[in-house]
Parts: structure tokens; sequence; C-alpha cells
């Protein structure tokens, strides 16, 4: 077994030391949200907004699924479709809820909602609209929820590379039938006239769900990446933490000393899901619709890419993984853009960017095989503590 | 198999548009079935031995294909012949050409992407083998190789009848593509339990340090288990193209991911490091699909096929023919 630095048994804190711990950071992240929100976004252009958008995004896919692949050691590579899944479900109560509330889908929102770059906005500060959006992307957090619990269960019978295909075949699952879906109401009266469990049916089958609702923005994004950060440490550094860190150092000597390996497992599926269920329901706000097609195994095998480099069960390691491989792809472009600038048009080079990246994945994990930053977390790295942990013979 | 097909009529006594579907059915089920046999026999030999997922490989089976292309169009100078003009020695050399092309491929992955993480986690590998898998979609799409639009093949094999069962007339195509996978199932069956490198292999897949320490050269028959599952897959590549010539998709479709996903969907549920489990799987997974689109809802291709899977992974989690192996503490 390899040492795993906070299985060490520590007293239960006093009340009143652990309501700050777990307020605090989130309070923290609600200051870095306003402060992306309302400071960074009117400097950066459009692009760097969406670019932003994405890493958030991407920071909560990664992360949750840390809880999974990294914390438990199962392998899930199926967490797209827990994102399809939230998209639809967020998308769908969003649009339909509006069209219900307002007559049409019109934005509603607070200041919150409102992307700088659409111009001035003269309204309230939060709006009802804002109320309906965080519904939805609870609702679509939940639905994916009730899936992770689904899938969970195999997860009692299978092991390795067994669960992986399962969750694999149900992300496809999942993309097939919301691709197959009855098409998106468009008029009020008929969205007026039909039920909530119809129209959670009429989600637009192969076209995808188009909705003009851009309620995303860099705030409610950072908001949720603050609360998916501080749920996923505070759990690593709990009692729930060791033992899902225990079913992947060794499963049979966890049930011995007492962890339901069950229960636990597919705890961990249920909250992972959760996140990338509201994942999925904020990309949808951000680029105006979802559509399964593009949330493949190829998406989920990006975020499995994203914990792996990052090191399994280091949540600052996926949190870094995830800005650069956002990041990468993007500045693979320019430069390749920037240098045929230089070149005579038939000499032009070819977009190299998934070739590079392919191979830089390929070099990473052949020459640093544990990741980024292995088990542990940015923060344990620092060099004085690798003394002090010397100084006492490695406790 | 073509048993299978006469046996038909026996049953469906009814109009003659149902034997037709049911024969044509039957028909286009073993012979994609057949092709998912071939690539599944590539991703079960190297779970057997190696124990991961060779995401790669399905793009091999890609390779194989566009390799097909290459040789018909750019070398040969097919595509201007009428199909009936085709000489007859075109598709055995074009078939041959793509599996020593994918051979030599497979052999260069498993030496250089492969063989490095020999001891390292399996997730590691597994990482590794999506690396590569995107690495060869990437450059099959650069101009210099194969371009990103998709092509046509020239028809190589003879446009003809073999004969007509029930008044359902068999193309010469679909019973030459079932010809070639059972040839090629029966020699790889020959090598695996009649000669010295089968045995070889067979006792890597069942333990590799034990092979070992018999004087087994492992890293040779892992390599050779690697030229052999390409070229299967390149085989496999070559009959794709020769059913469907207007199928040949660019190389990064998500199309092709879905078909080689699916033939390890067949490998899983024949039981995986099975062979005749993978051949069983491949065949099952193609009447499967085939039949769900002809007689239930054809939208739900995928999901037939990926159903099939949990059930099997539920209530046998080692496949159809393999051995469930007790966990040792």
């Amino acid at each position: 077994m390899s040492s795993t630095p906070h299985i060490a048994a520590r007293a239960a804190p006093a009340a009143w030391t652990v309501l700050p711990r777990n307020v605090g950071p989130v309070v923290a992240g609600l200051g870095l949200a306003l402060v992306l929100n309302f400071c960074v976004q009117p400097m950066s252009g459009a692009f760097a907004t969406k670019v932003l958008l994405d890493i958030g995004i991407n920071i909560i896919l990664a992360v949750s699924l840390t809880l999974v692949n990294g914390f438990t050691g199962q392998f899930s590579i199926g967490h797209a479709g827990f994102m399809a899944l939230g998209g639809y479900v967020g998308a769908a109560v969003m649009y339909y809820g509006s069209v219900q509330l307002y007559g049409g889908a019109q934005f509603h929102g607070g200041i919150l909602s409102w992307t700088v770059s659409q111009g001035a906005f003269a309204g309230p500060t939060f709006g009802t609209g804002d109320v309906l959006f965080l519904v939805a992307c609870v609702a679509a957090g939940l639905v994916a929820a009730v899936a992770g619990y689904i899938v969970g269960l195999p997860s009692l019978r299978l092991r390795g590379d067994y669960l992986a295909i399962v969750t694999l075949g149900f992300g496809e699952i999942v993309r097939v039938i919301l691709q197959s879906s009855r098409p998106q109401l468009e008029t009020a009266a008929e969205v007026a006239q039909a039920s909530w469990p119809r129209l959670l049916t009429q989600l637009g089958g192969a076209l995808g769900f188009t909705t003009p609702l851009f309620y995303t923005t860099l705030f409610w994004v950072y908001l949720f990446v603050a609360i998916t950060l501080v749920v996923t440490y505070r759990i690593k550094r709990s009692s729930y933490g060791r033992a899902f860190l225990s079913i992947r150092e060794d499963e049979v000597a966890a049930e011995a000393m007492g962890v339901s390996t069950t229960r636990f497992k597919v705890r961990a599926f249920v909250l992972a899901a959760f996140f990338a269920g509201v994942a999925g329901a904020l990309y949808a706000h951000s680029i105006g619709g979802i559509n399964a097609g593009e949330l493949g195994f190829q998406k989920s095998f990006d975020v499995v890419i994203m914990v792996v480099l990052g090191g399994m069960g280091s949540i600052s390691g996926s949190t870094v993984a995830a800005i650069i491989l956002t990041i990468l792809p993007e500045a693979l472009r320019t430069v390749t853009a920037w240098v045929n600038q230089y070149l005579p048009a038939a000499y032009a080079l070819p977009d190299l960017r998934m070739i590079i990246y392919s191979l830089a994945l390929i070099l990473m994990m052949i020459l640093r095989p544990q990741g980024l930053f292995g088990l542990h977390e940015i923060w344990d790295l620092r060099p004085w503590r690798r003394r002090r942990a010397k100084a006492t013979g490695g406790k | 198999m073509v048993c299978a097909a006469l046996l038909a009529p026996r049953r469906s006594v009814r109009s003659s548009d149902d034997v037709t579907k049911l024969i044509q059915t039957l028909l286009d089920g073993f012979a994609v079935g057949g092709l998912y046999a071939l690539i599944a026999l590539g991703y079960t030999m190297v779970y057997g031995i190696l124990k991961f997922i060779n995401f790669a490989h399905s793009d091999v089976f890609v390779l194989g294909a566009w390799i097909s292309w290459v040789v018909t169009v750019r070398l040969l100078r097919l595509d201007a012949l009428p199909a009936d003009a085709t000489p007859w020695w075109a598709a055995p050399v074009v078939i041959l050409t793509a599996m020593v092309v994918c051979g030599l491929t497979g052999f260069i992955i498993e030496r250089f992407a492969y063989r490095p993480l020999r001891n390292a986690p399996r997730l590691n590998v597994l990482i590794t083998a999506i690396g590569v898998s995107l690495l060869l979609q990437n450059t099959g799409q650069l101009r210099v190789f194969f371009g990103p639009y998709p092509k046509a093949v020239p028809v190589l094999l003879p446009n003809q009848t073999v004969g007509s069962v029930a008044g359902v007339n068999l193309p010469a195509v679909d019973a030459i593509v079932i010809g070639v996978t059972i040839l090629l199932m029966l020699a790889l069956e020959a090598l695996i339990f009649r000669t010295k490198l089968g045995r070889a292999m067979r006792a890597v897949s069942f333990n590799t340090q034990t092979a070992a320490l018999m004087g087994i050269h492992v890293d040779r028959v892992i390599s050779f288990t690697f030229v052999l599952g390409s070229a299967l897959a390149a085989a496999a590549g070559f009959l794709f193209v020769m059913k469907y010539p207007a199928g040949l998709k660019q190389p990064a479709d998500a199309a092709w991911v879905m078909l080689g996903l699916k033939a390890f969907v067949a490998a899983v549920v024949g039981g995986i490091g099975n062979v005749r489990g993978a051949m069983l799987g491949g065949i099952l997974i193609g009447l499967l699909e085939f039949f769900g689109v002809a007689y239930l809802e054809p939208l739900y291709r995928d999901v037939y096929v990926f159903s099939l899977l949990i059930l099997v992974l539920l209530f046998r989690p080692a496949g159809l023919l393999g051995r469930a192996v007790a966990e040792k503490v």
C-alpha cells in the first residue's frame, strides 16, 4: 500500500471551527467569481471569456471525476453522459420554464447573469430569471445524480476495466436516447398546453436543444467551481474521504476494516454525477444550447485525461490539468495562425494542434506516469514541509 | 453460416417479402458480424496478454481501410477502370499490402508507445492508447496522408450473384466477405492451437512471468501478437470498404470509433482474452445490430449493442465463453 498522507486519524474538530472551514473558502470563491465577472470580463475579449468559461466548466468536470477515478479508484469513462443529461435537463427547465413564466424565451436575469459584451445592462441586481437558472442547475445536477446512482449499481459487481466499459456504454446509451428524443417545442401556445413530464421528452432529437438564454457568466461558473472544490476537498479530508481512499488502496482490506465498500462506491458516483450535471447545465447556457452528439466518449476521454494528468486523487492537480488542457489546443491554434502569417500560402503549416496534443499525452504518460502531482496537492509540495517530514522520519 | 441462411425459409413461410428481408438481414448480420469478430480478435489477444484495452486498435482498422484506398486508387490506378475489367489479382494484392502495412504499424505502436509502460499502472497504458488513437486519427487527416475528406473506393470484387436462396440473390461481395473472414479465423485458430508460437502466446497470456521463466521471449511474443491483431484488423478494413465502397469516411470520423467500440463490445461479450469468444461475440453483435435495425427501431442500433453488453456483464461478468477468475487476497 502506498502511503496516503490524509488517512492518519485525527480528533473530531469542534463545531465552531468547522463552519469557517466550509463556508470561508466558498465566500472567498464568491469574491473571486465577482472579481472575474466584473473586472476581468470587461477587459478580456469575447474569446478570452469563452476560454475562461470552458476552463471553469472543465474544472468542475475534472474535479468531480476525481471523486470516482482518483479517490475511490473506480474507473469511469462515461462522465460526458452525465454532463449531457444535466445539460438537456437544465436547458429544458430553463427554456420551457421561461416560456411558461414570461410567455417567451426572453432574458429575465439580473446583472450577475448578464454578459458584458452584449451591451449595457439596465435591470435589477437579481432577477427572477436567476432563481429559475439556479433551479435549472440544481435540477440538472439531481437528474444526473439519479443516473449516477443507476450507473453506480453495477459497480457493486464489476471491477476495473469491466466497469469502465459499462460506464462507456452508459454514456453512449444516454447520447443515443437524447438524440432520438422528440422535437423541441417552439411556440408558447404549444409549451403552455404540454405537461412537464411531456416537455422533458421534447428535447430536440438529433438537432440538439437550442436556447437563446445565455445565463452562464463567469460569476456562476466560478461560484460552482468554488463549491465543487470546497466540497471535494472537505470530503477528501473527512472520514468519508478516507473511506474512499481505502477502497482505492485495497478493497478487501477496506471491507475488513468496516468500510461498506458498495455504499461508498455508489456515493462517489452520485456525487460526481451531480457536479457533472451542473457543469452540463452551465455549458448549455454558455453556448446557447446543447447537442448530445458533441458529448460522446471523446468528451469523457478528455475529462479522464485531465484527471490522470493531474495525478490520481489530487484535486489541485486535476484543476491545473483542466486549465492546461483547455488552454493548450487554443494556444497551439493561435501559434499556428501566427506562424502561417509569415509563410507563403503553399507552405502553410497544417493544423497540427491535435497531433502535438496527442504526442504530449503519450510522452507525459511515459515520462511522468504519476501525473503532475501524484496523490498530493500543490501545497503538499512546499519545500519546508518536505524537510520537516524528513526530520521526523517521514510522518 | 450458409446453412443458417438455408434454414431460414423453413421458419418463415409467409410472403416472399418477409423471406427476402430475413435472409438479407441474416447475410448483413453475418458479414458485418464477421468483420466485428476480426477486429475483436485484436482487442482480445492484446487484452489477454497485457490486460489493457488497446483503444488504438480501431484506428489500425481504419488505417487498413484507407491503405486499401491508397493502393487501389493512388498506386494501381484502378478507379479509372470499369468494375468488370478489374484484374483478378487486384483484391489479394490490396488486402495483403494493407495487412503488411498495418502489421508494421502495430509493431511500431507496441515498441514505442506501450513497451516503455510495461510495468506502469494500467490506467496510464490506457491513456497512452487513447493518445496513440488520437495521433493516428489526426495524422491520417493531414493532406500528406489521406486528407480530411471521405472518399469512394472502386469495386474490386466481381459484381455478380453466386446463387439464390428462396428467391433472394446472394451477392458475391457478401459471400467473399464471409468466406475470407472464416478462412482468416480458421488460420488464426490453427496458429494459436497448433503451432509452437501459438503455444507461446497462450502461455504468456496465462502467466507472463512463468512463461518468461520457461524460456519464452515475452517481448517478442507480445510484438507478434500486435502484428497479428493489426493484420487481422487491416483485413477487416479492406473487407469493410468492399462491402460499403462509398463508406470510406475521413480518418477521424466518429463513426469509425463507434465501429471499433462495437468490436470491443463483441470481445467483451464473448469473454475477453478468449479467441473463440471474440468470434462468437462478433457474430452475435452483428446479428443483433442488423435484426434490431430491420425489425425494431433503427435509431437505437447502438443502444442494442451496449444494452447486450451491460446485460452480459451483469449476469456473466467474464463473458459468454470466459472463465471467472476468483480474487485472491
